[in-house]
């Protein structure tokens, strides 16, 4: 009888090996194929999976392959709204000790006070005196996308922040004309709502928190609002009080389901004229046209109120992992990241500019053009939202503040939970 | 027994509200499906198509079929063992008291409350460490971290069976393998097609341990789904095609399985 | 009396099982704690000690009160509608009726649907837009004439968290009704025959020997929808986005440690979380099995 039993265990471990081992061998030759050995590869992690982003990555993919035939590319993108899961995935690896090549990541203090605080991305000046970097991109972003005198990513493209999207036609149909400062907004925003119009269109937390940047650059201007995440500003201060007093004002105008829409949902009411104003990256732009709509005359755009002649910039760029399995083929991906051909292949796809000056612009259609014509000339600030002023644990303790400030309204204690958090993870003392 | 079947029929009233009620959703998927891009609007969601344009399955279909494969590879073995695991499990907790078997079953049933984010960094830790890589890894993650729910589900299934059951078969000399084989196992299978239901379901649906365990040439088709999805502007046709595609497989297990939700068996052995 | 080679088959084929779970539960969870009680903050491992810091902070943590009145509010709502209506459904469907095998597989199927999808398609239809942008089910409502129910469903301040229960009871009744389905059906035939030759009807069959005999069951469920209430976290992001008044302790967790860098501060939630689970279920167990061995 012992035996019997012995038989049939054996039996059902020999089973349950051959079933790992079965699995193990149809895994093991794809492993292979994901890694080869030597410097023949790269690769590389984003999260640009869909739509536009993929076609432009796609294109950039295709310069690469052109100029570097024999390395293979190998993309590890993963979606997840700004990268949350790409970010986590990424988390893991570096703390395994298992990094790709290259990765995306917001350009400024989202990855410097990540990644270079963590040792984990290389200084990169040695390329840009390489490839002359530092001539064409604009010497205000230099120094923001740099720690300690050391350049940390490539820029591929810049987004605006701080844009005011309208309905040509419902501000007509009011008298409205775009307003230039906060008072004339509020005052705009008045008109527009004794008329039964939503006077700003609002979605989910996130993009209340982009609200809240333009609107602090907007009051503060961009020097007291450089200071904020320097430390000159005090975020304790009256000029601060005012700027939330604005912000909160500029909430009473925004609709009331706001937590049930997202950003696409938010900016299509102004396409479908049920809101005037929605203020959201340029991004927004090649929704609109990705809906068939026409610039000028079904949308029309301006910089937020207050911060006209200021460009609030993001950036999606490159990095090289310390560590990097494949260094050469991380140099070469940056090469083209940064070349004018992969600027040029990659942006008007997307539906941002180039972070190099001098892109072609017929390229580009017509929002975008007036875009390069700013960023040429206008003064450069950055975006709390989407990385470059503030670190993630900084940024992170703005968005809880924020939560709670939008749940229950009071200006008092949401800027002592700002002075806080500027505490706890930023400059402040 | 006339008492039982008087007026049965009036359950189809409350089944038609319920219909309604799993039906809206999944019209509103299935019409979605059906639109273009430009048509997605909150306003007009309740909307039909403007035609019914196979688009934007096709285009899903090109691009979750090559991780079909990776999906069932991992899928099927681990369901399958966890569910062996977890009615071995549960028939000893259930049946076979011995010293300490009090304390396992709450021991092993804790495991399942652990929130996934907590472990992710360590577990790809140990994956690493122990040189166990893609679509492996994942299988054991679904595995290991199905046990609890399999035994639990397994325990108290066996746990109400009446002990006589196991009884007659003691006095017949009968030892626990051959009382588990000829007896347990074939009463089991309302019980396996629950389990069979929740291990696939969880193992097909599953994205942060698919995500983090294996590399982009193994991902699963709920990776492959996510990043369709994209992380700026989203295509919802698209999108609700796809999930519709990738749904499918577990409804054909939920068909199959559930022809097998058979009356009990027990009355036969009962009367021997 | 358990013959003893009975006794070491039990504790071999259990030991695997056994072996996982600790290192891989408990292992982990040991790992968690020490995170907990230091000063992780960034991407690099510090695991300098720093007591109950984090505990403490949670406790005068505004966020993590939103969090607890949440899970409260969506547990009980989520495990309470699931159990009811999956035991409904399962009487139902044994009841022998035709077409018992359609509505059993379309009960399940939510549970077969991405949350990306099902979260975005219950997020249209639980729009509280109002006047000429009015969608979703309160306009489906308006145009039936039934305006009495319409209202804000996530937006409901405090409350909002019954709406997304809601949607998750839609998503797992059906697994409900498939456990009651197979308690159901392991009910020996002679027990019913029995109960009404002794003249019992129908309410009382259910009431005096059907439902006891599926407390196991009901434990089963009552855990697995627990559980799953205190992990929930894809629906409700896909629902109703990462905000404030719908945060729960898992998203707060995992906010705060990928997004936010405090992996010490999502470590103790995670642990809380577990502390909390423990308190409730152990005696609850501990009490099932003294019962059982009646």
């Amino acid at each position: 009888m012992l035996k019997k039993r012995v038989w049939q265990i054996l039996l059902a471990t020999l089973l349950l090996s051959s079933l790992i081992l079965t699995a193990c061998g149809t895994a093991a030759p794809a492993e292979e194929e994901a890694m080869p050995a030597g410097d023949a590869a790269v690769e590389v992690f984003s999260w640009w999976t869909g739509g536009g982003e993929a076609a432009g990555l796609d294109a950039m993919i295709g310069i690469f392959n052109a100029e570097y035939a024999g390395t293979e590319f190998i993309n590890a993108a993963v979606a997840g709204g700004a990268g949350t899961n790409a970010r986590a995935v990424l988390a893991t690896r570096l703390q395994s000790g298992d990094p790709p090549d290259s990765w995306q990541g917001h350009a400024g203090q989202e990855l410097i006070g990540t990644y270079v605080a963590g040792g984990q991305i290389e200084p990169l000046n040695d390329l840009y005196e390489a490839e002359g970097w530092l001539a064409v991109m604009p010497e205000t972003l230099i120094p923001l996308i740099s720690d300690g005198g050391n350049i940390y990513s490539v820029p591929v493209n810049i987004h605006r922040a701080n844009v005011l999207w309208y309905n040509p036609a419902v501000l007509e149909a009011n008298g409205v004309a775009v307003p230039a400062t906060v008072a004339d907004w509020f005052t705009a925003m008045d008109t527009l709502q004794a008329a039964g119009v939503t006077p700003l269109a609002l979605g989910e937390q996130w993009t209340q928190l982009h609200l809240l940047e333009t609107v602090l650059l907007g009051s503060l201007g961009s020097d007291a609002y450089d200071g904020l995440w320097n430390g000159s500003t005090d975020w304790a201060s009256a000029e601060v009080t005012a700027a939330l007093a604005d912000f909160e004002k500029v909430l009473t105008y925004t609709n009331a389901d706001a937590a049930s829409l997202s950003w696409q949902d938010a900016a299509q009411l102004v396409i479908n004229g049920d809101a005037a104003f929605n203020v959201m990256g340029d991004w927004a732009e090649g929704y609109f046209r990705e809906l068939g709509k026409e610039p000028t005359t079904d949308y029309g755009w301006a910089p937020v109120p207050g911060s006209v002649g200021v460009f609030q910039f993001l950036s999606d760029s490159f990095t090289l992992a310390v560590g990097a399995p494949h260094p050469e083929g991380a140099e070469a991906w940056l090469k083209v990241a940064g070349s004018k051909a992969g600027q040029e292949a990659f942006n008007p796809v997307k539906g941002s500019i180039c972070a190099r000056t001098d892109c072609d612009a017929s390229l580009f259609g017509v929002y975008l053009q007036s875009a390069m014509d700013d960023w040429a000339s206008n003064i450069v600030s950055g975006s709390l939202t989407h990385g470059v002023v503030a670190n993630d644990s900084w940024k992170s303790e703005i968005d809880t503040a924020l939560g709670l400030f939008v749940a229950d309204p009071d200006v008092a204690s949401f800027q002592a939970a700002l002075v806080a958090a500027c505490a706890a993870s930023g400059p402040c003392q | 027994m006339k008492r039982l079947y008087l007026g049965k029929n009036w359950l189809y009233i409350p089944l038609i509200l319920l219909v309604i009620f799993y039906l809206l959703p999944m019209y509103v998927m299935l019409v979605t499906g059906f639109k273009s891009f430009a048509e997605i609007d909150l306003q007009t969601m309740w909307n039909l198509p403007k035609g019914i344009a196979f688009d934007n399955y096709i285009e899903a279909w090109k691009v979750l079929s090559p991780s079909l494969k990776n999906s069932f590879l991992m899928v099927i073995p681990a369901t399958l063992i966890s569910s062996m695991l977890g009615s071995l499990n549960g028939f000893i907790l259930a049946k076979w008291k011995f010293r300490g078997s009090d304390f396992i079953f709450p021991f092993i049933l804790f495991g399942m409350f652990i929130p996934y984010q907590s472990i992710i960094i360590p577990l790809v830790q140990f994956m690493s460490a122990a040189g166990i890589k893609g679509l492996v890894g994942l299988a054991m993650a679904h595995i290991i971290y199905g046990i609890p729910i399999t035994t639990l589900t397994f325990r108290n299934y066996y746990a109400s069976l009446p002990q006589e059951l196991l009884e007659a078969a003691k006095i017949d000399g009968a030892d626990m393998l051959k009382i588990y084989r000829l007896i347990l196992l074939p009463i089991s299978i309302p019980s396996f097609v629950v389990v069979l239901i929740w291990q696939f379901t969880s193992a097909w649906n599953d994205f942060l341990f698919a995500v983090i365990l294996t590399g982009n040439t193994e991902w699963p088709i709920t990776v492959a789904l996510n990043n369709m999805a994209g992380s700026q502007i989203i295509s919802w046709n698209v999108q609700m095609a796809g999930s519709l595609l990738a749904a499918l497989p577990t409804l054909l297990v939920y068909i199959f399985l559930g022809r097998y939700f058979l009356r009990g068996l027990l009355a036969g052995s009962l009367k021997g | 009396m358990l013959k003893n080679k009975d006794r070491y088959l039990s504790i071999i084929l259990i030991s695997p099982s056994i072996l996982a779970v600790l290192i891989f539960i408990y292992g982990f969870i040991g790992w968690s704690i020490r995170v907990s009680l230091s000063n992780w903050k960034g991407l690099n491992p510090d695991y300098t000690w720093a007591g109950l810091k984090n505990y403490i902070g949670l406790f005068s943590d505004p966020r993590f009160h939103v969090d607890i009145r949440n899970t409260l509010i969506f547990t009980s709502v989520f495990v309470l509608g699931s159990i009811i209506l999956g035991f409904l459904m399962a009487v139902m469907l044994d009841q022998g009726l035709r077409g018992e095998g359609f509505f059993r597989s379309l009960f399940l199927f939510p549970m077969a649907i991405s949350y990306i999808v099902t979260g975005v398609v219950w997020r249209w239809l639980m729009s509280s837009a109002t006047g000429s942008r009015m969608s979703g089910l309160n306009l489906l409502f308006t145009n039936l004439k039934l305006d009495f129910l319409v209202n804000l469903w996530y937006n409901t301040p405090k409350w909002g968290m019954a709406a997304i229960a809601l949607a998750a009871i839609w998503q797992m009744s059906g697994y409900t009704m498939a456990l009651y389905l197979a308690g159901l059906r392991s009910v020996p035939a002679e027990l019913k025959e029995a109960a009404q030759i002794d003249g019992a009807n129908e309410i009382q069959l259910y009431r005096h020997i059907i439902l006891p005999l599926l407390a196991p069951v009901t434990l089963s469920a009552l855990i697995i929808l627990g559980h799953m209430s205190l992990k929930v976290f894809d629906l409700i992001i896909a629902i109703a986005g990462k905000q404030l008044p719908l945060d729960v302790p898992s998203i707060y967790m995992w906010q705060t440690t990928f997004d936010g860098l405090f992996y010490a501060r999502g470590a103790a939630i995670g642990i809380l979380l577990l502390i909390s689970v423990a308190i409730l279920i152990i005696p609850y167990i501990r009490y099932t099995l003294k019962t059982e061995d009646l």
